[in-house]
């Protein structure tokens, strides 16, 4: 099977006046055809960046240092403007954050939905209209067409997000990068919009990276898990493996912070410290200085090893269930 | 599914603009400025079949009308409400088509200067860099002559004339859109709107006109209407100084300019009403402008 997307020793640098920032250090992950990953961390561990990196869309003073980026083969990694312009939208999609910032605001719906069809294809405004109302049906939109002549602030939140997503399948794209696309949006309305991405990326074979900090989010849609601290993966493995049995300290602590019914009273877990200064990361493991089962050798820099099927960087997976 | 906002009939459309309306008629004094400019834009539009004489048409123009004062009646029949000047030219018939020529100089290159104000604003915003800096030296170097000092320095170069005017208001005053589009843009790039465009595939010129572009028109709109009016008046300073327009098509400047000799003889009206003509256009025109800026500011939002 040849995957979508390759990532392979992504390096994303910041080259910034008080020192390089390292937001992305030698990420490798793999999307196959269909597959959902989601990729997850803390905020400033460098999961945006991946997925900007991915689009090519990283502005100076940052630049991709070193690594490849094969989307169906291709190495996109640094490629000529034109040729991601091509892809933008067209392959690769992106889904943001705040629906309430990613439509411009004084354009109607109809009008960026057909932009993004005529940006990448020739066929005329009344076919791009056509297919941009059924886009809307597809993601649960009541009335369209209603909804096609109204600008963004007649919408609500969720119908936002909705719409956004509707425009990242427009052009039925092999990779949807959705970066923390439920956070600004409130519990029921989640579920809806998680519901409706996983069941077009079944639809159409597309495949997806969904960003977030909220692994209950990601454990119920993505296929894998990569979790990132730092800017690097520490943990990488099948949704289930990881969450039933995480390996990585970090892991451990990021599963065992999540307030659920069966640890009602009960003390919740919490990684002690904070999240490092990207400026000054530690020497060697990166989440040493924060983590449990730290021992001397953690002042070296652990090296990507394949533990039960999993990608791990730690000199110290638990293996024995340390969570219960 | 079935969520309120998702199941209710969509809200009558209420666009942007109808909002914006609304907002504009809350206050009495805008919406009165807005009535006298439009008014005095239709007298300005209709003046060749609402006044007793062309002023243009020597024919029409006998000097045995000259300097009479408000109320005689001319050779011709006609009453000069508003007197006659040093030529015998009706003042009525002459601040008509006076307007005519300031509001069309005013207007005209008020547009030209925001087109191209507007557009070296945006390229400056977006290419950043070192082609935004040297744009913004040029413009910073502009606004720090006087935009009358400039005007008058170009028309003493080029010579008089409509078009040469006009040319000379654009050097004047691009400096001023540059600047505002130029500062607007810079906050509108960094949006995410303009991030998901960027993710759309869509070209640089797509996003800078099509995206960028409308979200900056609410400050352009502003300083369009008060430079206008500020290039209506200069126009006039121009005109009054003697090396605006020629005096055969007199515009109000030029009208003020010829009465200004017989102020201290008396005959007040021959500068008076031009310049009463010319307070009430640039007033108005200013008036509608604040309150414009004071709407589409959303800082000052109740």
């Amino acid at each position: 099977m040849t995957a979508t997307l390759e990532v392979d020793g992504l390096c994303t640098h910041f080259f910034t006046h008080a020192g390089i920032v390292k937001a992305v250090d030698g990420v490798s992950f793999s999307v196959g055809k269909g597959e959902i990953m989601g990729l997850v961390g803390e905020s400033g561990s460098g999961k945006s960046i991946t997925g900007f990196s991915i689009l090519g869309l990283i502005d100076p003073p940052g630049r991709i240092v070193s690594g490849a980026i094969r989307f169906q083969g291709e190495n996109i990694a640094n490629a000529l403007d034109q040729r991601l312009q091509k892809l933008r939208g067209n392959r690769i999609a992106m889904i943001f954050q705040d629906p309430m910032m990613t439509l411009n605001p004084v354009l109607r719906i109809d009008t960026q939905m057909i932009e993004a069809i005529l940006a990448h294809e020739k066929v005329d405004r009344r076919t791009a209209w056509e297919r941009s109302r059924e886009a809307l049906g597809l993601v649960g939109i009541p009335s369209p067409e209603e909804r096609l002549h109204a600008y963004p602030h007649q919408l609500s939140g969720g119908m936002r997000q909705r719409v956004a997503i509707a425009i990242a399948f427009l052009n039925k794209p092999d990779l949807i990068i959705a970066d923390e696309p439920t956070t600004a949006l409130d519990v029921t309305i989640q579920a809806q919009i998680i519901y409706e991405a996983q069941k077009l990326t079944r639809q159409t074979g597309t495949s997806m990276i969904w960003i977030s900090h909220d692994l209950a989010v990601v454990a119920g849609l993505a296929d894998r898990i990569a979790v990132m601290y730092a800017g690097r993966i520490v943990e990488q493995g099948m949704t289930d493996d990881v969450i039933d049995r995480p390996l990585h300290p970090y892991t451990i602590g990021l599963l065992g912070s999540v307030p659920s019914a069966n640890k009602r009273g009960a003390r919740l877990f919490q990684i002690e410290g904070m999240a490092p200064n990207m400026l000054a990361l530690p020497p060697g493991c990166a989440f040493a200085p924060r983590c449990f089962a730290a021992t001397p050798a953690c002042s070296q820099e652990p090296a990507v090893q394949d533990v039960a099927g999993r990608q791990l960087r730690c000199f110290n997976p638990q293996v024995q269930e340390a969570l219960s | 599914m079935s969520d309120a906002t998702l199941t209710s009939p969509a809200p009558r459309v209420e666009t942007p603009f109808r909002r914006f309306a609304a907002e504009f008629f809350e206050s009495k004094i805008a919406a009165g400025a807005l009535v006298m400019l439009l008014v005095i834009i239709v007298l300005a539009v209709l003046a060749p079949w609402i006044t007793p004489q062309n002023p243009y048409d020597l024919s029409q123009v006998d000097v045995f009308d000259s300097r009479l004062p408000p109320g005689s009646d001319a050779f011709a029949g006609y009453t000069m409400w508003l007197g006659s000047d040093g030529s015998g030219r009706d003042l009525y018939s002459a601040i008509l088509y006076g307007l005519r020529i300031s509001l069309s100089v005013g207007v005209v290159s008020g547009l030209i200067a925001l087109v191209i104000g507007m557009t070296i604003g945006l390229i400056a915003a977006y290419a950043g860099g070192r082609t935004e800096n040297l744009i913004m030296r040029v413009v910073d170097l502009q606004l720090s002559f006087p935009a009358s000092l400039v005007a008058l320095m170009l028309v003493a170069i080029l010579g008089k004339g409509v078009d040469k005017i006009i040319l000379a208001l654009v050097v004047a005053q691009w400096a001023y859109y540059a600047r505002t589009v130029r500062a607007t843009a810079l906050v509108e790039r960094r949006k995410e709107y303009v991030e998901a465009a960027k993710c759309l595939g869509l070209s640089k010129a797509r996003i800078v006109f099509r995206h960028i572009l409308p979200n900056c028109l609410a400050p352009l709109i502003v300083v369009g209407t008060v430079q206008t009016a500020s290039a209506i008046s200069l126009e006039a300073t121009l005109s009054f100084l003697g090396v605006g327009l020629p005096q055969t098509e007199p515009s109000l400047g030029v009208l003020i300019a010829n009465g200004f000799e017989y102020m201290l003889s008396g005959r007040y009206w021959i500068s008076v009403f031009p310049g009463l003509a010319l307070l009430a256009t640039v007033v108005s025109i200013n008036l509608v402008g604040d309150h414009l800026r004071d709407v589409l500011n959303p800082r000052l939002k109740k």
